[in-house]
């Protein structure tokens, strides 16, 4: 597929000599959901300001859309839409003000139809014209991806969408950025909710000390790097694993009331026949079981181990 | 270029001063119009007419110019400033905006603000004392000018100022005493010779004598040493903006 953004050995040395990043290469793909991890000082922020124009890099090269985002910034970042992690924006202000200054700094004549669907979409459109001040935390939230979404952009990055924001709002915030998906927007997402990147997201990378440590697709990311369990409940405690089985990858928890069987989520065969065959051989008797797959947060902490 | 982001930039600018308006026209034009009332009724009835006008029309000019002065460092330098401190200056950085059009939306807000409010100060001191305009085109041309070169020098202010201490620093440290002590008051003339000579350093002089002789045909200096020390200022101000923009001055990381 196509890449709507290809960044290539981005170096950002900060003032203080401390290197944020250190020669990241990534591709974006037009109209995917990436989802870039880190944990908090990882780069993630510094690479999303440079690709937008806040932050200036050290060396490197930034195309948003074909654009070099130097020598072609009026192209590039009408492209792109930002929606920072801080609720920044002018709390004296009506909401149908603030979108409106939006879409004119990004060059677009006004066109209050696209922004009353905009607002509409986000359920904005009855607080039109309350101040900004006067919304709840959720709602700022919304209003800083309206002004966003105000110029039209094919690019938007997501800086940590749903911090602070209650459950509900998290998934409406879901739903409203797979419909910009499918509306073909292309989508990048930095969040500390991983179950966010695992519900969302197409591709995953994750960054660390300035590095990219992992691009994939996210289902193969969990393929190649997910374990399975399966745990089975026993009708009596077990002291020990008996020799009988001590070969095969079993360990017991909860007092010895349960067996836990682990496998690698790739593999074809997943010996769990094998297991339960050779359990009803040893006597083991077992009152249920139930498998259970490695979220990507479990991944994501084990690749952070790794490195 | 990006005439609609020029436009909504001067358009929030002028909103935000439209939503203060008491506090933003009052505050200056009573305490001019009490400058009118100690120095012009007061103490000017009794001084002597200085080059064949009277003290109380002699100190308007230097009063409209006082308050263009501050109001114009004041209202950019808070204009550019206020998107630093609350963070809503990333929308303007990552909107594909130049440099140039930027500063047309702030510095045009400012400078439209100030002289309105000139205007606005030249109606109140007609209504203290009887003047007439001997050139009122130079008039508007000193006002306008004036105007925009100190909203450049106020919005480098605001993007120097790292809080708003040092927001205040330079109008009250510099400017107020430089207004004050560039004639606003009296004419050059009338220090010894030696502050005359001193004096003659202060830019705001050329400003105020320039802005002088297009209401009364006087001044201490000559007016093309007056429109050349205000074109010298802007071009100063306009060559540290560039560079400021260039470099990403307290702007960009």
């Amino acid at each position: 597929m196509q890449a709507i953004i290809s960044i290539s050995n981005l170096v950002k040395t900060y003032a203080s000599g401390f290197q944020a990043l250190k020669g990241v290469s990534l591709e974006i793909r037009r109209g995917e959901i990436f989802a870039l991890l880190g944990p908090n000082g990882a780069g993630k922020t510094t690479l999303i300001g440079i690709v937008c124009g806040i932050v200036r890099l050290s060396s490197g090269l930034v195309r948003a859309d074909g654009h070099d985002i130097h020598r072609e910034y009026r192209a590039a970042r009408s492209k792109i839409g930002l929606v920072p992690q801080e609720l920044c924006t002018d709390l004296f202000e009506t909401v149908w003000d603030t979108v409106n200054f939006s879409r004119g700094l990004f060059g677009k004549a006004p066109n209050p139809t696209y922004l009353e669907r905009v607002l509409k979409d986000l359920s904005l459109w009855d607080k039109k014209d309350n101040t900004v001040m006067t919304l709840s935390g959720g709602m700022k939230r919304r209003v800083m991806i309206a002004k966003a979404l105000s110029h039209e952009p094919q690019i938007l990055f997501l800086d940590e969408p749903t911090a602070g924001v209650d459950v509900e709002l998290r998934r409406d915030m879901w739903e409203m950025v797979r419909k910009l998906r499918d509306s073909g927007v292309t989508i990048i997402l930095t969040t500390h909710y991983i179950e966010e990147a695992e519900e969302m997201a197409d591709r995953i990378g994750v960054i660390n000390k300035g590095e990219l440590i992992l691009v994939e697709d996210k289902a193969t990311l969990m393929r190649k790097l997910g374990k399975k369990q399966l745990t089975l409940y026993l009708h009596g405690a077990l002291a020990a694993i008996p020799a009988a089985l001590a070969d095969l990858k079993l360990e017991l928890a909860d007092n010895g009331n349960q067996l836990v069987y682990t496998f690698e989520a790739q593999t074809e065969t997943t010996g769990i026949a094998g297991v339960l065959r050779r359990l009803n051989e040893a006597g083991v008797e077992y009152k249920d079981l139930h498998t259970s797959e490695s979220s990507l947060e479990d991944i994501f902490v084990n690749l952070l181990k790794s490195k | 270029m990006n005439t609609h982001a020029i436009r909504v930039i001067y358009k929030f600018e002028l909103a935000r001063w439209f939503r203060t308006l008491v506090q933003s026209l009052m505050s200056p034009v009573i305490s001019t119009s009490l400058y009118f009332v100690v120095f012009g009724a007061a103490i000017g009835s009794r001084m002597a007419q200085i080059d064949g006008v009277s003290y109380g029309a002699f100190i308007v000019p230097g009063l409209i110019m006082l308050s263009v002065l501050t109001e114009s460092i004041s209202n950019a330098s808070f204009g550019i400033y206020m998107p630093k401190y609350a963070g809503t200056i990333y929308e303007v950085l990552s909107a594909p905006v130049s440099y140039l059009e930027i500063v047309i939306g702030y510095v045009g807000a400012a400078a439209t603000k100030s002289l309105m409010l000139g205007l606005i100060i030249l109606a109140t001191a007609r209504l203290f004392v009887p003047f007439e305009i001997e050139h009122p085109f130079w008039m508007i041309g000193f006002l306008v000018l004036t105007s925009l070169t100190f909203s450049l020098f106020g919005f480098i202010i605001g993007i120097w100022a790292t809080g708003w201490e040092k927001l205040q620093v330079v109008p009250i440290m510099i400017i107020t005493p430089l207004t004050f002590l560039g004639g606003s008051f009296y004419s050059i003339s009338m220090l010894p010779p030696i502050w005359q000579k001193i004096s003659l350093f202060n830019p705001v002089v050329y400003l105020i004598n320039g802005f002088r002789w297009s209401f009364y045909g006087i001044a201490d200096v000559s007016v093309a040493a007056s429109l050349g020390a205000t074109i010298i200022i802007m071009a100063i101000c306009i060559a540290i903006i560039g560079w400021i923009f260039k470099t990403g001055y307290r702007l960009k990381a």
